[in-house]
C-alpha cells in the first residue's frame, strides 16, 4: 500500500513539476513575444513634441472658394493631429490689407507663413523680410517672382501651355482659328504666368489669330461673361476660349450658351479640379480643363508645413519647388476623375 | 424746373453719349450692329437697375453704399435656400425679407441716429458682407440652382432679340420714374432732397420716409441680383469687394442727378448708363488694356462731378444739413 501510494503521489509530483515548468517555459517565452510586440517608436515622442506651441499663419487673397477652404482645411486637419496652432488671416481681395497682415506677422513672428500672392510684385519684400526675421515662408499656387522657403502650386506656365495645345489642336486649319483670351487681374500670376505659356505655344501656331485678350477684374463671372458676349457678337465664328478660372467661366460659358454655340466654340479653363469642373465638363460649360488637383496641393502643402516646423537650418537656406503634377480632364475621363467636395479633404 | 431742358447735365450727357456713340459708329469696325447695341444694353442692364435705386435714395439727400452687399448676400441666400430645397416663395421672401430689414437698419441709423449716410451705410454694407463670408453659404460663389430655373428668364434668353435683362432694366425704369414722379411718396422724396426742414414744415414725416428710400434701394438691389444671378449662372458674393459701389455712383452722378439731393430721375439713369456702356463696350472691342478703362472711367467720374458743381453750384440752403 504504502509503496504504492508513493509510487502514485511521485508520479503526480513528476507530472506536476512538467506542468509547472512548461507552464514556466511558456510564460517566459510568450512574456518575451509580447514585450517585442508592444516597443515605443523612438521618433514619436520627440515629432510631436517639436509641433508644441508652434503657429502657423495663412494669408489667402480669399476665403470662401473651393481651393482656399481646401487648402484650409487640410492645414486645419494637420494642426489638430500634430498640435500646432493654426489660423486664418484673410486679405478678403485687398491687396493693401494683405500687406498689412504679413507687416504685422513679421513682428508677431510666427513659425510659418502659408501665402497665396495677389499678384506677382506686392508680397515679394515684405517675404523676404519675414524669412529675414525666421519665419519659414511658404507660397502657395500663387506666386511672387522671388523664391521663398517654399512653393507649392501649379506650374502656371505649363497649365497655359496645355490650355494653348488644346486649342491649337481643335482650332485648326478647317476652322477661322479665332481665339479669345481671358486673363485675371492684370499682374497676378495666374495672368502673367499663364499668358507667358498661352504664348509659347501660340506663336508656333500660325493659323491662330487672337482677336481680344480681356481681363476679367478679379476674376468676375459677370465680366467674362460681358467680353465674351461682346466678343461673340463682332466674331461669330469664334473657334476657341483660353479662360481663366473654372469659377470665372461659369460666366463665359453662360455667354456662349446664350448665343446658341454651346458645342461650337471650344472653352478650355482651369482650377482646382472640384466639383464644379465635373459639373462644367458633364453639362457642357467647358471643353478641356486642367486641373490642379487641391487634394494633392493639400497633401504637399502638409508635409512642407510640417518639413519646415522640423527645419533647424537657418531659414533661407533651402528652397523648395513642389510643382503640383497637372490632370487634363476633358469629356470622356470626367468619370474617372475625383471631383472632390471639401469633405474629401484630409 | 427753372432750368428748363437746355445744357442742364443730363442733355450735356446725352450729348456726349450721342458724339461718343456716333463716333464709334462711324470709326470702329463692327460696332453699329443691332447686335452689338443689344450686347451692350444686356451688358450694363444691372448697372442700370442698381443705379435706378442708388437715384432714389440720391434724390432724397442719402447715398447707399450697402448697395452691393444687399445685392450679394440677400440673393446668395435665395440661391441657398433654394438649393437646398425650400420652395421659390420661401427663399424670396426669406431674401427679401433680409434686405428689408438691413435697410430699416440703414435708414434708422440715418434718420433717427442722424448718422450721415455715407458712414452708416458703408458701415452696414460692410456688416451684412462680412456676415455673408463669415460662412452662411458653403462657398463665396453660390450656383443658380436648378428649382430657381422657373425665375432664370430674368437674366437669360430674349424676346424678339432683344434679351429679357434689358427688359427688366426698362421695366425698373419706368416704375422708378413713376413711382417718384406721380405717386405721393416719390414725391415727397424729392421735397426731402431739396430741402428737408422745408418739407417737415410742410408736413411731411421726414424720418419715416428716408427709411423708406433705404427699403425702395435694397428691394431694387435684390431684384439686380437675381438679374445677375440668372444671367451669370451663380451669384460671386465676392463682387461686394471690388469696385462695383463706384460704377453705380457713376451713372447716377454721371446721368445728372445731383449729389446734393432733389434732382434728376429714372431719365438721368438711363443716359447715364447709356454713356458708360457706349465706353466699356467701345472699349472692349478695340481690345483696350483693363488699367487703362479704369483709367477712362475714373476720369469720365471726374469730368461728371467737376461739371456737376458746376452746373448745380452749391448755395447756402443745399449745403446743410445732410449733405454728402
Amino acid at each position: 500500500m504504502r509503496t504504492r501510494k508513493s509510487g502514485i503521489g511521485r508520479k503526480m509530483l513528476k507530472a506536476l513539476a512538467t506542468v509547472a515548468s512548461v507552464t514556466a517555459v511558456l510564460a517566459s517565452g510568450a512574456g518575451k513575444v509580447l514585450a517585442q510586440q508592444s516597443m515605443d517608436d523612438p521618433a514619436r515622442a520627440a515629432y510631436y513634441q517639436q509641433f508644441k506651441g508652434k503657429r502657423v499663419v495663412f494669408v489667402p487673397v480669399f476665403m470662401g472658394l473651393d481651393l482656399t477652404e481646401g487648402w484650409s482645411r487640410a492645414m486645419k486637419l494637420q494642426s489638430e493631429r500634430l498640435g500646432y496652432q493654426y489660423e486664418v488671416r484673410n486679405s478678403n481681395f485687398n491687396t493693401a490689407a494683405g500687406a498689412q497682415t504679413l507687416t504685422s506677422l513679421i513682428s508677431e513672428k510666427p513659425d510659418v507663413i502659408v501665402v497665396q500672392n495677389p499678384d506677382v510684385t506686392s508680397y515679394a519684400k515684405l517675404l523676404q523680410k519675414a524669412e529675414a526675421a525666421g519665419i519659414h515662408v511658404i507660397q502657395l499656387n500663387m506666386k511672387t517672382n522671388t523664391l521663398t522657403y517654399g512653393f507649392v502650386g501649379a506650374n502656371v506656365v505649363q497649365l497655359g501651355e496645355l490650355q494653348a495645345e488644346a486649342v491649337v489642336k481643335k482650332c485648326g486649319p478647317s476652322t477661322s482659328g479665332k481665339v479669345l483670351i481671358l486673363d485675371g487681374p492684370p499682374t497676378s500670376p495666374f495672368s502673367a504666368y499663364m499668358q507667358y505659356g498661352y504664348d509659347n505655344v501660340l506663336k508656333k501656331a500660325p493659323g491662330i489669330t487672337v482677336v481680344s485678350r480681356q481681363s476679367t477684374g478679379d476674376y468676375e463671372s459677370a465680366k467674362a461673361k460681358s467680353i465674351t458676349q461682346v466678343v461673340l457678337q463682332q466674331h461669330p465664328d469664334l473657334c476657341g476660349v483660353l479662360g481663366v478660372w473654372d469659377n470665372t467661366d461659369v460666366g463665359t460659358a453662360a455667354a456662349i450658351k446664350e448665343a446658341g454655340k454651346t458645342g461650337k466654340v471650344f472653352v478650355t479653363t482651369s482650377g482646382g479640379g472640384g466639383a464644379v469642373s465635373c459639373k462644367g465638363l458633364e453639362d457642357g460649360s467647358w471643353d478641356f480643363y486642367v486641373s490642379y488637383d487641391v487634394p494633392g496641393q493639400a497633401r504637399d502643402l502638409t508635409d512642407l508645413v510640417s518639413a519646415a516646423l522640423q527645419d533647424k537650418e537657418k531659414v533661407g537656406t533651402n528652397k523648395i519647388v513642389l510643382y503640383t503634377p497637372l490632370i487634363s480632364y476633358t469629356k470622356d475621363n470626367v468619370k474617372e476623375q475625383s471631383c472632390w467636395v471639401l469633405d474629401n479633404i484630409h | 424746373m427753372k432750368r428748363g431742358i437746355v445744357f442742364d447735365q443730363q442733355m450735356i450727357v446725352f450729348l456726349l453719349f450721342a458724339v461718343i456713340f456716333i463716333a464709334f459708329s462711324l470709326f470702329l469696325p463692327g460696332f453699329f450692329s443691332i447686335g452689338n447695341v443689344v450686347t451692350l444694353l444686356r451688358t450694363e442692364s444691372v448697372l442700370g437697375i442698381l443705379g435706378l435705386g442708388m437715384a432714389v435714395v440720391v434724390i432724397g439727400r442719402g447715398i447707399d453704399l450697402s448697395m452691393i452687399a444687399l445685392l450679394t448676400v440677400p440673393t446668395a441666400l435665395v440661391l441657398s435656400l433654394a438649393g437646398a430645397g425650400y420652395g421659390l416663395g420661401l427663399s424670396l421672401l426669406a431674401g427679401l425679407g433680409v434686405a428689408a430689414a438691413v435697410a430699416v437698419l440703414n435708414g434708422i441709423l440715418v434718420a433717427y441716429a442722424e448718422i450721415p449716410s455715407l458712414f452708416a451705410t458703408l458701415a452696414v454694407g460692410i456688416g451684412l458682407a462680412g456676415v455673408g463670408q463669415s460662412g452662411l453659404f458653403e462657398y463665396d460663389i453660390v450656383p443658380w440652382p436648378k428649382s430657381l430655373d422657373t425665375i432664370a428668364w430674368l437674366g437669360r434668353g430674349d424676346y424678339w432679340g432683344i434679351p429679357y435683362s434689358v427688359f427688366a432694366f426698362a421695366a425698373a425704369a419706368v416704375v422708378v420714374g413713376t413711382f417718384m414722379l406721380k405717386t405721393r411718396p416719390g414725391l415727397f422724396i424729392y421735397a426731402i432732397g431739396d430741402n428737408p426742414g422745408a418739407a417737415r414744415i410742410a408736413g411731411i414725416s421726414v424720418r419715416p420716409m428716408m427709411i423708406f428710400q433705404y427699403v425702395i434701394s435694397a428691394i431694387i438691389s435684390v431684384f439686380a441680383g437675381l438679374v445677375l444671378a440668372a444671367s451669370a449662372n451663380n451669384m460671386d458674393t465676392r463682387i461686394f469687394n471690388l469696385t462695383w459701389i463706384y460704377d453705380v455712383i457713376l451713372v447716377v452722378v454721371l446721368g445728372g442727378v445731383g449729389l446734393s439731393g432733389g434732382r434728376g430721375g429714372a431719365l438721368n439713369v438711363v443716359v447715364g448708363t447709356l454713356l458708360i456702356g457706349t465706353i466699356i463696350n467701345g472699349m472692349t472691342i478695340m481690345n483696350i488694356s483693363y488699367e487703362v478703362q479704369n483709367l477712362i472711367k475714373g476720369v469720365v467720374l471726374l469730368i461728371a462731378i467737376s461739371l456737376d458743381s458746376v452746373i448745380n453750384p452749391r448755395n447756402e440752403e443745399t449745403a446743410q444739413q445732410g449733405d454728402i
